[in-house]
C-alpha cells in the first residue's frame, strides 16, 4: 500500500468508533467543558457570598471581664457588636467551636488604663479554623480603632497634634486595568486547560491501546499489511483530535460562562475575545499532542484498560505541577521559560488574559519546544508495537 | 504452500517451540493438533510474522516472513483465537476496516462482502453492531474479515472454540469449500473430532515438538492403533489437554 493510506484508515475508524462510545464522549467532550467552568463559577460564587455574609452578619462576641472596661464595651456596642455573657472557661469553649472569638479583658486593665499605659485585652480564637478568620479580623479591627481614637484624644489633651503619629502618608497609585485584574479571577484558567489537555484524550489513549489489547483485536489488526507505526500514528491522531476538541469546547464554555461570575463590582473585565481564544488554543495545541503521545506511550505498556487507568492517575499530576509552583511562587515571565513545556503555556495564557502584548519569539519558542518534545514522544510510541512483548495480552 | 523447517521460539526460560517442521500444501487442510500449551499458537504467530522465530525457516509461497512481512501479510488470511471484533462497529464495518487496510477499493469490497455474506450465511446480522453477537456469529465475521482480500493461504487458530453443533457444521463445510477452491488451509485445534473430520494431513505437536506427521491412516499404522483417538494418545504420550 502506498503512502499514509493505512494511517488514514485507522484514524477514520477510531474516530467513528469513539464517537459512538458514550464513555469517550462523556470523558472528552462533556465532563471537562461543562464540569470545570461551572465548578469554578459555583466555587467563586459560593466563597464570595459566604465571605460577604460573614462580613455583614451581626458580630456576637462573649466578653470576659466586661465590667473592667465600661467605655470599651460602650464603644463596641455602638459599632453594632453584641456583647454576650462570658463563659466560665473561654479557651475550652473556643476549642469546642461553640464560639469563634472571645474577648478577655485582663484584671490589670483598669490600673494600666488609669496610668496611661497599654491596657491588655486578649482575643481568644483559633486562626487555623478558616471560618473564624472574618470575625477575628472584625474584632481586632474594632479594638484597633478604639485604641487609636483613645490615643488621639490623649495626645490632644497633652497639647500634641495627632498628626505627629503619622510620619509618612502612604498613597496607592494603581496601574492595574480592568483587563489585567482579570487574571486574579482567572488564575485557574491555565490550570483547567492543562488538565483538559490531558484528560481530553485520556480515555482514547487507553481504549485504543490497552483496551484494544484486552479485547484481543490488536493481534488481528497487526496482521494487516500496514506498517505498525502507521497504525499507532492513526490512533495517536484520533486521541489528539479528541483532546483538542475537548480544549476548544472548554474555552468556548468559559467564554459563555465567565460573564456570570459575581466579580463585576470589583472592576474586573472578564470578557475573552475571539482572538484571545484562538491565541490560547494555538498555544495549547502542542500540549495536546504532547499529552496524547505521553498517555498513549504509557497505556501501550498496560495489558488491560484497568491497568492503564492505574498509570493515568499518576500522569494527571503532571499538568498540575506548574500551576502549583506558580500559585505558591509567582514568577515574572522570561524568554528562557518559554522553552519549558507546561510552564510556558501557563505563563503565556496568563499574559493573554491580562491583555499584554507578547513578543512573537515567546510564542515561537513555546510552541516549538513543546511540539518537538511531543513529536519525539509520538515517535517513540509509534515504534512500540514493534516489540512483540507489548502486543499480546499475556495469553 | 507453507514450508516450515526446524522452528524454535523461547520466551525467557520457557521454550515454547523446539524444532517444529511441516509442510502444508495447496488444496489441502493441515491440522496442528496438540494439547493446550503445546506451542500451536506460537507456531501460527510466527507464520503470520507477528513473532520472529529464534531459529529455523518459514517459506509461504516462497516468501520469508522475516524479510517480506508486508508481501506475506497480503497473501494471508488469519482467524486468531481471540476473534477481536469491534463492538461499536457493525459486522460490515468490521470487515470493511480490514479491507481498507489491505488497500481494497470500495467497489471490490462491496462485491466481496456480498459474496462472503451469502457463503457464510450472515444476511441477518451483517449490518448490526457486533455487540451481543453469539460466538457463531463472531466466528463468521472474523472469517469474513480474514477472507475479504481473497488470500491464498488461510490460518485458523482454534476456529471452532465455543461454537455449538450447528455453527461447527457450517464452519467445517466452509473450510472444506476453501480446500476445494485450492487454498492452503492450516488450522490448530485440540479437538480430535475436528482433525478427523477435516484434515488431509495431521501434525501432532506436543511440548513444542512435532510428535508425528501424516495422514490419518499413516498415524494409525505407525502407532499400531485401530482408532485415531488411541493413535493420538499413544503418539503424544498422554491424553491430557485433548478433547474427543
Amino acid at each position: 500500500m502506498s503512502g499514509m493510506k493505512g494511517m488514514n484508515t485507522v484514524f477514520r475508524k477510531e474516530s467513528i468508533e469513539n464517537i459512538r462510545d458514550r464513555r469517550a464522549i462523556f470523558n472528552s467532550l462533556l465532563l471537562g467543558p461543562i464540569l470545570f467552568p461551572f465548578m469554578f463559577i459555583a466555587l467563586v460564587w459560593f466563597t464570595t457570598s459566604a465571605e460577604q455574609e460573614r462580613a455583614e452578619k451581626t458580630l456576637e462576641v462573649p466578653v470576659v471581664g466586661a465590667e473592667l472596661a465600661p467605655s470599651l464595651i460602650r464603644f463596641l456596642e455602638q459599632q453594632g457588636m453584641v456583647v454576650k455573657a462570658a463563659p466560665a472557661d473561654p479557651e475550652a469553649v473556643v476549642r469546642r467551636q461553640e464560639e469563634m472569638v472571645i474577648i478577655r479583658i485582663l484584671p490589670d486593665y483598669p490600673d494600666k488604663w488609669q496610668a496611661g499605659e497599654p491596657a491588655p485585652v486578649e482575643v481568644i480564637a483559633d486562626p487555623s479554623r478558616q471560618e473564624s478568620s472574618v470575625p477575628i479580623r472584625r474584632v481586632k479591627n474594632l479594638l484597633a480603632i478604639y485604641s487609636q481614637q483613645t490615643g488621639i484624644l490623649r495626645l490632644q489633651l497633652r497639647g500634641v497634634a495627632p498628626q505627629a503619629m503619622a510620619a509618612v502618608e502612604i498613597k496607592d497609585v494603581d496601574l492595574s486595568t480592568a483587563k489585567s485584574r482579570a487574571i486574579l479571577a482567572m488564575i485557574f484558567l491555565p490550570y483547567v486547560l492543562m488538565i483538559t489537555a490531558f484528560t481530553g484524550g485520556m480515555h482514547l489513549a487507553m481504549d485504543t491501546t490497552a483496551g484494544e489489547k484486552e479485547r484481543k483485536s490488536l493481534e488481528p489488526l497487526l496482521i494487516n499489511p500496514v506498517p505498525r507505526w502507521q497504525i499507532m500514528t492513526g490512533k495517536l491522531l484520533t486521541t489528539t483530535l479528541f483532546a483538542m476538541a475537548s480544549l476548544a469546547l472548554t474555552l468556548l464554555s468559559f467564554k459563555l460562562v465567565l460573564p456570570l461570575m459575581p466579580v463585576g463590582a470589583f472592576g474586573i473585565d472578564l470578557t475573552l475575545s475571539v482572538i484571545s481564544l484562538i491565541q490560547i488554543l494555538l498555544i495549547i495545541a502542542p500540549v495536546a499532542i504532547l499529552a496524547s503521545s505521553l498517555l498513549t506511550l504509557l497505556a501501550s505498556f498496560a495489558k488491560t484498560y484497568r491497568e492503564a487507568q492505574s498509570y493515568m492517575s499518576l500522569v494527571v499530576i503532571i499538568p498540575l505541577i506548574p500551576s502549583i509552583i506558580f500559585m505558591a511562587n509567582p514568577i515574572k515571565p522570561e524568554l528562557s521559560m518559554m522553552a519549558v513545556p507546561l510552564f510556558s503555556q501557563n505563563l503565556l495564557i496568563g499574559e493573554i488574559i491580562r491583555g499584554d502584548a507578547i513578543p512573537l519569539v515567546w510564542y515561537a519558542l513555546s510552541i516549538g519546544s513543546t511540539l518537538i518534545i511531543g513529536l519525539v514522544l509520538a515517535a517513540i510510541a509509534a515504534t512500540l508495537y514493534n516489540k512483540p512483548r507489548l502486543i499480546f495480552s499475556g495469553s | 504452500m507453507i514450508v516450515v523447517t526446524n522452528l524454535h521460539k523461547s520466551f525467557g526460560e520457557v521454550k515454547a517451540v523446539r524444532g517444529v517442521s511441516f509442510t502444508a500444501n495447496d488444496g489441502e487442510i493441515t491440522g496442528l493438533l496438540g494439547p493446550n500449551g503445546a506451542g500451536k499458537t506460537t507456531t501460527l504467530r510466527m507464520l503470520y510474522s507477528l513473532l520472529p522465530p529464534d531459529e529455523g525457516e518459514i517459506r509461504i509461497d516462497g516468501l520469508d516472513p522475516g524479510k517480506d512481512a508486508m508481501e506475506i501479510k497480503r497473501t494471508l488470511g488469519v482467524v486468531p483465537d481471540g476473534r477481536g471484533l469491534y463492538n461499536r462497529l457493525s459486522a460490515r464495518e468490521n470487515i470493511e476496516y480490514f479491507g481498507e487496510l489491505h488497500g481494497m477499493t470500495r467497489a471490490l469490497m462491496k462485491e466481496r462482502i456480498a459474496h462472503l455474506t451469502e457463503t457464510l450465511g450472515m444476511e441477518d446480522f451483517i449490518d448490526r453492531r457486533t455487540e451481543g453477537f453469539s460466538q457463531g456469529q463472531r466466528v463468521k465475521v472474523a472469517i469474513a474479515r480474514a477472507m475479504i482480500h481473497s488470500p491464498q493461504t488461510v490460518l485458523m487458530d482454534e476456529p471452532s472454540n465455543g461454537l455449538d453443533v450447528m455453527a461447527t457444521r457450517a464452519l467445517r463445510n466452509y473450510i472444506l469449500s476453501l480446500k476445494r477452491e485450492g487454498h492452503s488451509v492450516v488450522l490448530s485445534t485440540h479437538i480430535m473430532q475436528e482433525v478427523a473430520a477435516l484434515c488431509d494431513r495431521i501434525v501432532i505437536i506436543a511440548k513444542g515438538e512435532v510428535a508425528a506427521d501424516g495422514t490419518a491412516e499413516q498415524l494409525m499404522q505407525r502407532s499400531g492403533c485401530s482408532t485415531l483417538e488411541d493413535a493420538f494418545v499413544k503418539l503424544i504420550g498422554t491424553d491430557e489437554g485433548l478433547l474427543a
